[in-house]
Order: structure tokens, then sequence, then C-alpha cells
């Protein structure tokens, strides 16, 4: 139920919760207000580092366990919208502001070549939108502004993919697609919160999921659950909801995908965590056949289906795209595996494929600010005159087939393990076996950057400002593949906090 | 037994089904880029209507209060609540349509058709030519 103390923020530090989304959020109309295209990017930048430092700071408030509740306007839930930040929320709030941070400084030379000057003030808008909905989206503890958000990040992403219209047409209808596609996802789950407002008369979910736990589930609240989670998998892009997936990918600009296949669909997966276990409760039999029996089938065709398309394509970011569902079935087995070690190896697996994932689309992005393309024909032997840059893309790649030593391998490690721990040998070796569809279109990848003849060798090396943000999440995963201490201690506060649910009686700390 | 009772106390539910249904199949059948946005209207408002007959009370009122906020037990109102939330996502809606219009126009300039089969067709040859180029110097069609 809801907590009863009066909310009295006084100090700055007590709107940290809110402040993390509304600082780019007025920074975005700002951009536009403004009108210069010099100030565009330091306004961006410096809004997002806030976001960073402020989303740093509340993961070290709560990773003990604790929890923020944050009522806006004073408010008092189930009446008023609450901003709650546990472990779970805190860390996703850290994986979206650290991309969007560190990609910023990359996007300056990459969307000079890829999007036409006069959109350039008006990327950083959309961009900083995008940033804002996602953040929006994690931080809320109020089910329909779960929807909002997701809307505002959604329809600013359709705009980011189009912006990729300069280098290929074929944007368009990618971004047109994921218009249709994103929206029928969003009304679906519209319609889950529906029947959820129907069935329990409340939208909180902490009172939403105190509701159930007392009264249980009927029918109505089994079809809400069914809604939400179709609709999330649109988002997710769940195996055969991908569709707009790999064209929006390759289409969009570098850094658009950089930025968006690290957070966006992470996002997704952190409401569908969010709904599957804090409101909903895992114990009613229908979730746990849904969890069982639906996700992690799918989950397992993802793998080895995706691995597979990949392996088959000429384009390095077309191929990358297929590896992203392939790694999002990673995170659904463990999900779907219902376990404390499943769900925090999920969890560190949306972290480190995040990483993994910016690591290569912007080594990627680079590879086409010199090429023109990504097609494997025109990045042969690109080891050799961008050897910085292939080099990153190499760990990366690394990181993404799993090898020890680098992120990729803790998650996998932590999956494998949940898996045995059930006793379900099959899939631990399934996500071995489908590690090694990973190792060959890597290495098809490496084969292609180092064993070929430049096709220019005038060519040079990329800018230092995509140079260093590339790298520093090419060493975040090395770094987090030795030092876990900081990822599986939060991924495992996190799956803690999922799995006992809110902890009703409210025992909000912070105020 | 159908319980026909049942079925028409319900008739907003079936009602709200059947326009949502039209309109996901108008979505996906559709081959005209603009029917598709008609449709996906279609499909949103069949929700907003389910959203806002939630909100009826039998013998409600307009949930406004008195001026003197004497309020009369007896009075009963319809719940605000599904109305204000069904605003923004009517806000939402105008956005995502609008968008999509004027990526259709964007497509139209580029492709010069706003037929799905069409466009298709010049991507797939946009594919193959890309196919052609970059497939062979890479030893056969990749």
């Amino acid at each position: 139920m809801a907590t009863e103390h009066v909310h009295v923020a006084r100090t700055l530090m007590d709107h940290l919760p809110v402040l993390v989304v509304l600082v780019p959020f007025l920074a975005a109309p700002l951009t536009v207000l403004l009108g210069s295209q010099r100030l565009a990017w330091p306004i961006a930048f410096v809004s997002s580092l806030v976001s960073f430092l402020i989303s740093i700071k509340l993961l070290m408030q709560v990773i003990d366990g604790g929890v923020i509740s944050y009522h806006i306007g004073g408010w008092a839930p189930p009446l008023g919208i609450e901003y709650r930040i546990d472990a779970a929320n805190a860390f996703v709030l850290l994986l979206v502001s650290a991309i969007g941070t560190i990609v910023m400084p990359y996007t300056v030379q990459s969307i000079k070549s890829e999007i036409s000057e006069r959109h350039h003030t008006l990327f950083y808008t959309m961009y900083l939108l995008c940033f804002t909905g996602l953040l929006g989206v994690v931080a809320t503890g109020d089910a329909f502004n779960v929807f909002v958000f997701l809307e505002i990040s959604s329809l600013s992403t359709y705009v980011l993919v189009a912006m990729g219209a300069k280098a290929d047409k074929r944007a368009l209808t990618a971004a047109y697609d994921y218009l249709i596609m994103g929206t029928i996802g969003a009304t679906f789950f519209v319609i889950g919160i529906g029947f959820l407002y129907a069935g329990t008369g409340t939208l909180n979910m902490a009172d939403i999921a105190a509701h159930i736990s007392t009264n249980g589930a009927d029918r109505t609240i089994e079809t809400a659950f069914a809604f939400i989670v179709v609709g999330m998998g649109l988002k997710v892009a769940i195996y055969p909801l991908h569709l707009w997936l790999p064209n929006a990918y390759t289409y969009a600009p570098s850094a658009v995908t950089s930025f968006l296949a690290a957070t966006a669909t992470k996002v997704a997966i952190y409401v569908l965590l969010r709904f599957m276990f804090s409101v909903f409760q895992p114990d009613f039999l229908f979730e746990i056949n849904a969890l069982r029996w639906i996700m992690i089938p799918l989950a397992l065709v993802a793998m080895f289906a995706a691995s597979l398309i990949a392996v088959f394509q000429s384009d390095l970011k077309r191929m990358l795209a297929y590896s992203s569902i392939a790694q999002i079935g990673y995170i659904l087995l463990g999900i779907g595996l219902l376990s404390a070690t499943g769900l925090s190896g999920a969890i560190v697996h949306l972290f480190n494929h995040g990483i993994t994932k910016a690591a290569l689309f912007m080594g990627v992005g680079a590879l086409v600010l010199r090429s023109g393309s990504s097609f494997y024909a025109r990045i042969e032997g690109m080891g050799k005159v961008m050897p910085w840059t292939s080099f990153a893309i190499v760990i990366a790649g690394l990181s993404l087939i799993g090898v020890p030593g680098t992120a990729g391998f803790i998650s996998k490690w932590v999956l494998v393990q949940a898996a045995l721990e059930q006793g379900w040998w099959p899939i631990a070796l399934a996500v071995v076996a489908s590690s090694l569809l990973a190792i060959i279109y890597v290495w098809r990848v490496i084969e292609v950057l180092y064993m070929a003849q430049p096709a220019d060798p005038t060519r040079r090396e990329a800018p230092l400002s995509m140079l260093i943000p590339l790298w520093i999440m090419a060493l975040s995963t090395i770094w987090f593949g030795l030092d876990t201490d900081m990822t599986m201690s939060a991924a495992r506060a996190a799956a803690d906090g999922l799995l006992n649910g809110f902890s009703i009686g409210g025992t909000s700390v912070g105020h | 037994m159908p319980d026909i009772e049942y079925i028409l106390g319900h008739m907003n539910y079936w009602l709200f089904t059947v326009l949502m249904m039209t309109g996901l199949y108008i979505v996906v059948a559709k081959g005209n880029l603009i029917k598709k946005i008609v449709g996906l209207n279609l499909f949103q408002t069949a929700v907003f209507m389910f959203y806002i007959s939630l909100g009826k009370v039998t013998g409600g009122t307009a949930p406004i209060f008195p001026v003197d906020m004497e309020i009369d037990p007896s009075v009963a109102y319809s719940n605000p609540l599904p109305h204000v939330l069904i605003l923004t996502a009517i806000v939402v809606g105008i956005a995502t349509t609008s968008l999509g219009l004027a990526l259709i126009v964007r497509i139209r300039e580029e492709y010069e058709t706003i037929e799905e089969d069409e466009i298709l067709k010049i991507e797939t040859d946009l594919v193959h030519v890309e196919n052609k180029i970059l497939g062979e110097a890479m030893g056969g069609r990749a």
C-alpha cells in the first residue's frame, strides 16, 4: 500500500529521481529554441552528462536494497504519480545514461557525414527526447506513465531512424515499418494497462501488485498480462516479433544505431521484467507456463535462427542487427529460467550486451565514415589502414562470442550456471552451441578486416572524437569481464528486488 | 448456452473488439501506406473507446463538484480518470499519425509510390544490385 507519510522534498538531492529525467527533457526544446547549431551539441552533452552523474548517485543510494519513492508534485501515490527507484531501475538508468553520454562526442563527426546539415540541431533534439523517454520509462512507478514515456522515446526513435535517408532511402521505409509495428506494440501495452485498471482500479505499479497479491488474478488480469507481454515483446524484438529491427538498425545513422542497440531494447526488457516480476507475481500458474513454455522456446529459436542468419550476411551492420536478436534470446532465456541466478544472468547480460553492441556499432560507424559503406566487400583490409578502430571491433567481437576475460563471458557463464542449477543441461549446452555460431560470424569480420588487402591504402584512421568513445566502450567490455563486482552485485540486488516484488507495506527510504 | 443478457451487458466490449480488429486487419492487409495509417488510427481509437467506456458509471453524471463543495452523497459521478488518460493517448496518437504521414511524404518523394508491393520491388532490385557488385567481390553471391 501507499506510504503514509507526507512527502516533503527540501533539497536538490531529494529531487534526483525526477531530475534525471527532467534535465534532458528541458534541454531538448532548448536546443530548438536557441536555434544555434554550435550550441546544440554542448547543451545535449552537458544535460546527458548531468543525467549520468545523477544515475550514478542514485545507484549508490539503492544498491544495498533500498527503495526511493518520489512523489511528483507532492501528491502521494496511489493517486499521485510516483517515481520509484530501486536497484533494478538504477542499474538500467545507469546503462542508458552512460551510453547516451559516451555516444554523444561520437555523434559530432559521425552525423556530419551521415545526416544532412540542416537537420543537425534537430538531431540533438530528437536524441535528447529519446534519451528522456528511455530514462522516464525506467524511473517511473506508474503504469500509464510508462506508456507516455515509451511513446516519447519511440516517436523520436522513428525520426532518428528516418534521418539515415541521406545515405540510403530505405531508412524511410525502415522507419515507417518501425512506426507501424511500434505503435501496434504500444497500443497493445495500453490495452493491457486498461485491463489492469479495470481489474484493480489503480495505475500505481506497487498498488496493482498489492491488489493482485491479495485478491488473486482473474481473467481480466490474465488478459492484461498477455497484452502487456506481446506489446512489450514487439519493442524488445522477441523472436517472431523482431521484423522491424534488422532494417531499422541497418539504415539508421551509425550514431543512432549504437545508442539504440544498447538502450532501447534493453529498456523494453526492463519493462517486461518489471511487469512480470513486480506487478504480476510469478507464482501464478499462467505466468510460469507462459515463461516456461513460450519464452524459453522462443529464446532458443532466437539464439540459433538469428545467429545463423547473421552468419550469412554480407553487411557488417545488418549482421550485428541479427546478432542483437540472438543476444536478446539469451536475456529472455535467463528470464524464463525463473530463478535468482537466471534473472541476475539476464540483467547482467542486458548490461554487458549493451556496452558490447555499442562498441561494435560505433566501430562500424567509424568504418562507414572512411569507406562509405559497411558491406564486407567495402571494408576489406581496413585492419591495416584503421588499426585502432578494427582492434576495438575485435575486442568487442570477442565479448559478443563470450571469450573469457570479456564481459560477454561473465553473463553467459551465469546463464549456464542458472540452467545447470535447475538440471536443464540441454539448455546450458544450447548456450554454448549458439556461441559457436557467434564465433563463425565474428571470425568472418576478422577475416574481412585483416586477411585482405585494403582497397584504398590512403584511407586514414577515424578521428579521435570517435576513437575515444569507441575505446571507452571496448575497454569497458574488458573491465567488466575482469572486475565483476559492480555489475554482478548490482544485478543480484536487482534480481532479488524483482523476485520479492515491490516491498509491500511501503519501506520507502530517502525522505 | 450463451447467456444473452451477459452478451448484451458487455456491448461496449464487443464493439470495441470489432473496431479494434477491423483496424488491425486494415494495417496488415492493405498495401497502401496511407490506408495502413488509417487502420492504425481505427485500432487506436477502439482502445480509446474502451477506456472511456470503462469510466462510465450507470446513472453517473459529469464529474464536476458543485462550487460550494457540498457534495450530495446520492449523486453518482462518472470516473474521470480514464478520460484524462485518453486525452494523453489521443495526443500521442495524433503525433504518431502526423509522423507517419510525414514519412509517407518523404517515401513518395524518394520512391515515387506509396504502394507497399511497388516499394518492395524497388528495394529488392536495390539488394540485387548490391549483391551483384559487392557479393561478387567477396567470391560468389553473398
